[in-house]
């Protein structure tokens, strides 16, 4: 990974001169960032990166990552940054081909974290054949924030013959996830201060797109994928719901939850389905395709926990409704936004 | 009011005590419950135990305290993990 | 589905059916409001079986003057704590979410505990902690203060709105004016204070008083044991989550609240000046007080005219007879706590229920 024990000018902790696009700069990419994700397309450090394109159309996507902390049990920001990109890719059904990678450091940040989570875009890049063609390093000043940010844009190739558009989900469709709920919206609040606690719990951030192409590859009428990020499982649904203008039952005792994930739900007041994911999608695939599907998702480690959790209905007005463990129903909504553990 | 949640107690010392809920540790304050030991279970709210209980009860009386951690899903097709 | 729930279910409806005419039941638990919701037992009720849900959101029925207080102090160059459930509710002048961006120092904690210890790794701050919440609660932020004491965390003080469940309940019942034929009580609150303490409520109002926990059994237990009550015409108080409650409540937790705290009249949201119902510091802690520590003075309360939160609080409307309700008044803009607060009916109605009275085609 990064050649060097120190940081370019001797230092442990990054500096302004590290982002003044001077000779530290320089090092600083040529020792540290560099080594990490060296390819062919970024070793030249050219303005732009120059990617040969046949035919197909271009799928592009960016997102920017600023979570706190940097590094929690399961991952942390770099693997974050490389898997959501990439997922935002390939639930379009496009194979991703290449990312940029801007990072904004702030003057403080220890090279340790540095070293380590440029190896982990490194170690994610690679377990998502994908490569970082180009990118820009910025030093801010000290401001007692969270010590880096992270923004990735990607390209890929949309796959020919695919069209993965929430307009094609009809009344009868399968709805499954491939894998467990909430893991990552509770490790996250595991380590946050103020109400941390330790948990078994790991962070579900991985790259989908060998998932998803396998899932793809089964011919399968897959309509539409997405993936359930801030908002959890219920955002998702509530989205589908609304722009589809379907209803969607769920069966909570079909939601792929572990034991821990659920004490820890209970232990925080939050709800599951509203939590944070980022190893966690959505598929909707015509009724008949659902178990082909399924099969294909269990076959990989990031859907050994997939399942079928409902369907979509025409039931108006349309809504998402949950049958509870209790047998009773509710309806589920967008969450408001930051959810916030109680003690009430 | 008020979320409380069961959990055992896994080690105790002094005021304070490691509770264990299905994976997740917390420490949490004897304070109200000072009879509370290893091997016990408790309820626990804001980070105090607020009441010993017995184990038979508590899994009847929270039943997601049975659930087992399985890692075969298709054993488990229709139901949750 | 669990038998148990199936089984609990036929028997309310079973009661219910035998009783003939609407029943209104009050719960006074924003955890019981969302847990009744949440794990759709509202759904399973029969309809002539209400659950009117009363003052038991302690955000709910905290007085705008204490809110605002808050956000005074949080402007104070203090760390101020905070359970989550406080950080969004509006005050005259914004709230502590708001205080926040502005650059207060807000931190939640899930503990008061955590919140001592703030203050010990922050010798050189002041450190306030929203003493918020029932008699559930109240018990922890007695054993901090007494932790604070013994280990001379001077830093330390607390903004005290802890309430007390019965007066109100009595209060309730006094003003007159609202149909219930019972209370399903709050389960956890119980654990403290015992069973026994609501006989008062059998005692001079004649009303069924039936100990409950959360989970969806123990609610529909609960009912069940209000409805026979309700059918054998009998009023008493019932115990039906004797894993964790007992008659006389938590001795431990009792003693520390006599020694910590006395009572005082207190201002509830919409309901007034409730006798005895709120707790303060006792003389030998008012230290401890951050009213008195940072010399704020508590001002008058400003609910929105039209806001409806006080007539939800005591169950003689539901949320939508609001015209603030789903309408200027969301989830993502509350006007009154009871859309703030993830207990407050009204967040609970517009979340999961909305819609569940419309006909389904």
């Amino acid at each position: 990974m990064c050649a060097t024990e120190t940081l370019p000018g001797g230092h442990d902790r990054v500096v302004l001169a590290h982002g003044g696009g001077g000779e530290l700069t320089n090092r600083l990419i040529q020792e540290c960032v560099l080594p990490a994700l060296t390819n062919e397309r970024l070793a030249p450090l050219t303005d732009s990166a120059v990617l040969p394109w046949e035919a197909g159309e271009v799928v592009f996507t960016t997102d920017s990552f600023v979570v706190t902390p940097l590094e929690f049990p399961g991952g942390d920001i770099g693997v974050l940054a490389v898997a959501g990109t990439v997922n935002d890719l390939s639930v379009m059904g496009a194979t991703p081909v290449a990312l940029s990678l801007g990072l904004i450091i702030e003057e403080g940040l220890p090279f340790a974290v540095l070293k380590r989570i440029v190896a982990s875009i490194a170690a994610t890049a690679r377990a998502a054949d994908v490569q970082v063609v180009t990118g820009d390093t910025k030093v801010i000043e000290h401001r007692g924030g969270d010590g880096l940010f992270i923004n990735t844009a990607g390209v890929g190739r949309l796959r020919p013959g695919v069209r993965l558009d929430v307009s094609r989900v009809r009344a009868g469709d399968v709805i499954l996830v491939n894998g467990r709920l909430a893991e990552h919206g509770l490790t996250i609040m595991s380590v946050r201060n103020g109400i941390a606690f330790e948990s078994d719990l790991r962070s579900d951030a991985v790259p989908l797109n060998h998932l998803v192409a396998d899932v793809l590859d089964t011919g399968a009428d897959v309509r539409f994928i997405r993936d359930a990020t801030r908002g959890g499982l219920a955002g998702v649904l509530a989205d589908i719901s609304e722009q589809c203008r379907l209803s969607i039952r769920i069966d909570e005792d079909r939601l792929p939850l572990s034991p821990t994930a659920r004490h820890a739900a209970e232990m925080l007041g939050l709800d599951p389905v509203t939590v944070a994911n980022e190893g966690l999608l959505v598929c909707l695939v015509a009724a008949g395709d659902a178990d082909r599907v399924l099969q294909a998702m269990r076959r990989r480690r990031e859907g050994r926990n997939a399942a079928v959790i409902g369907e979509v209905t025409d039931l108006n007005p349309p809504l998402v409704e949950l049958h509870t463990r209790a047998g009773g129903q509710r309806i589920i909504q967008r969450p408001y936004g930051e959810e916030l553990p109680r003690i009430c | 009011m008020c979320l409380a949640v069961p959990g055992k107690v896994l080690a105790a010392e002094d005021e304070e005590i490691l509770v264990d809920f299905q994976g997740n540790r917390v420490r949490v304050s004897r304070v109200l419950t000072p009879e509370a030991a290893a091997g016990d279970w408790v309820l626990v709210h804001a980070g105090f135990a607020i009441s010993t209980m017995d184990e038979r009860e508590a899994l009847e009386t929270w039943d997601y305290l049975r659930q087992l951690q399985i890692d075969d899903p298709a054993a488990l097709d229709g139901k949750g993990g | 589905m669990s038998l148990s729930v199936d089984a609990l279910r036929a028997e309310v409806a079973r009661l219910a059916e035998g009783i003939g005419r609407p029943v209104q039941i009050m719960e006074v638990c924003g955890t019981h409001t969302v847990s009744a919701f949440r794990s759709g037992v509202h759904s399973l009720l029969p309809p002539n079986v209400r659950l009117v849900s009363g003052p038991g959101c302690p955000v709910c029925v905290t007085a705008q003057r204490h809110i605002d207080a808050a956000i005074e102090l949080a402007g104070r160059d203090v760390i101020l704590t905070t359970y989550g459930d406080m950080v969004r509710v509006p005050g005259r002048l914004g709230s502590l979410e708001k205080r926040r961006a502005e650059g207060a120092r807000v931190q939640v904690v899930g503990s008061a505990r955590t919140a001592l210890a703030v203050a010990r790794a922050h010798p050189a701050e002041q450190v306030v902690f929203l003493g918020v919440g029932f008699e559930t609660t109240a018990p922890a932020t007695a054993a901090t203060v007494l932790e604070a004491e013994r280990d001379g965390v001077e830093n330390f003080s607390v903004l005290m709105c802890h309430k007390l469940v019965v007066p109100a309940m009595l209060a309730l019942l006094a003003g007159g004016d609202v149909p219930l034929e019972g209370f399903l009580c709050p389960g956890h609150v119980s654990v403290i204070i015992g069973a026994a303490a609501y006989r008062p409520i059998v005692n001079h109002f004649g009303k069924p008083c039936v100990v409950a926990g959360f989970e969806p059994p123990q609610i529909l237990a609960g009912l069940a044991a209000l409805l026979r009550q309700v059918v054998e015409g009998r009023a008493a108080v019932e115990n039906v989550y004797p894993v964790v409650v007992s008659e006389e409540g938590n001795p431990a937790a009792k003693r520390l609240l006599e020694q910590c705290f006395v009572t005082a009249d207190t201002p509830w949201r919409a309901l007034g000046v409730i006798p005895r119902s709120g707790l303060e510091l006792a003389a030998n802690y008012r230290r401890f007080d951050a009213l008195e520590r940072f010399g704020v003075q508590l001002g008058e309360d400003h609910d929105h005219p039209a806001c409806r939160c006080g007539e939800v609080i005591q169950g003689k409307v539901t949320p939508p007879d609001c015209n603030l309700f789903g309408t200027v008044c969301t989830p993502a803009e509350p006007v009154g706590p009871c859309m703030v607060s993830s207990e407050g009916t009204c967040a609970a109605w517009h979340k999961y229920r909305r819609m569940a009275t419309v006909g389904r085609s």
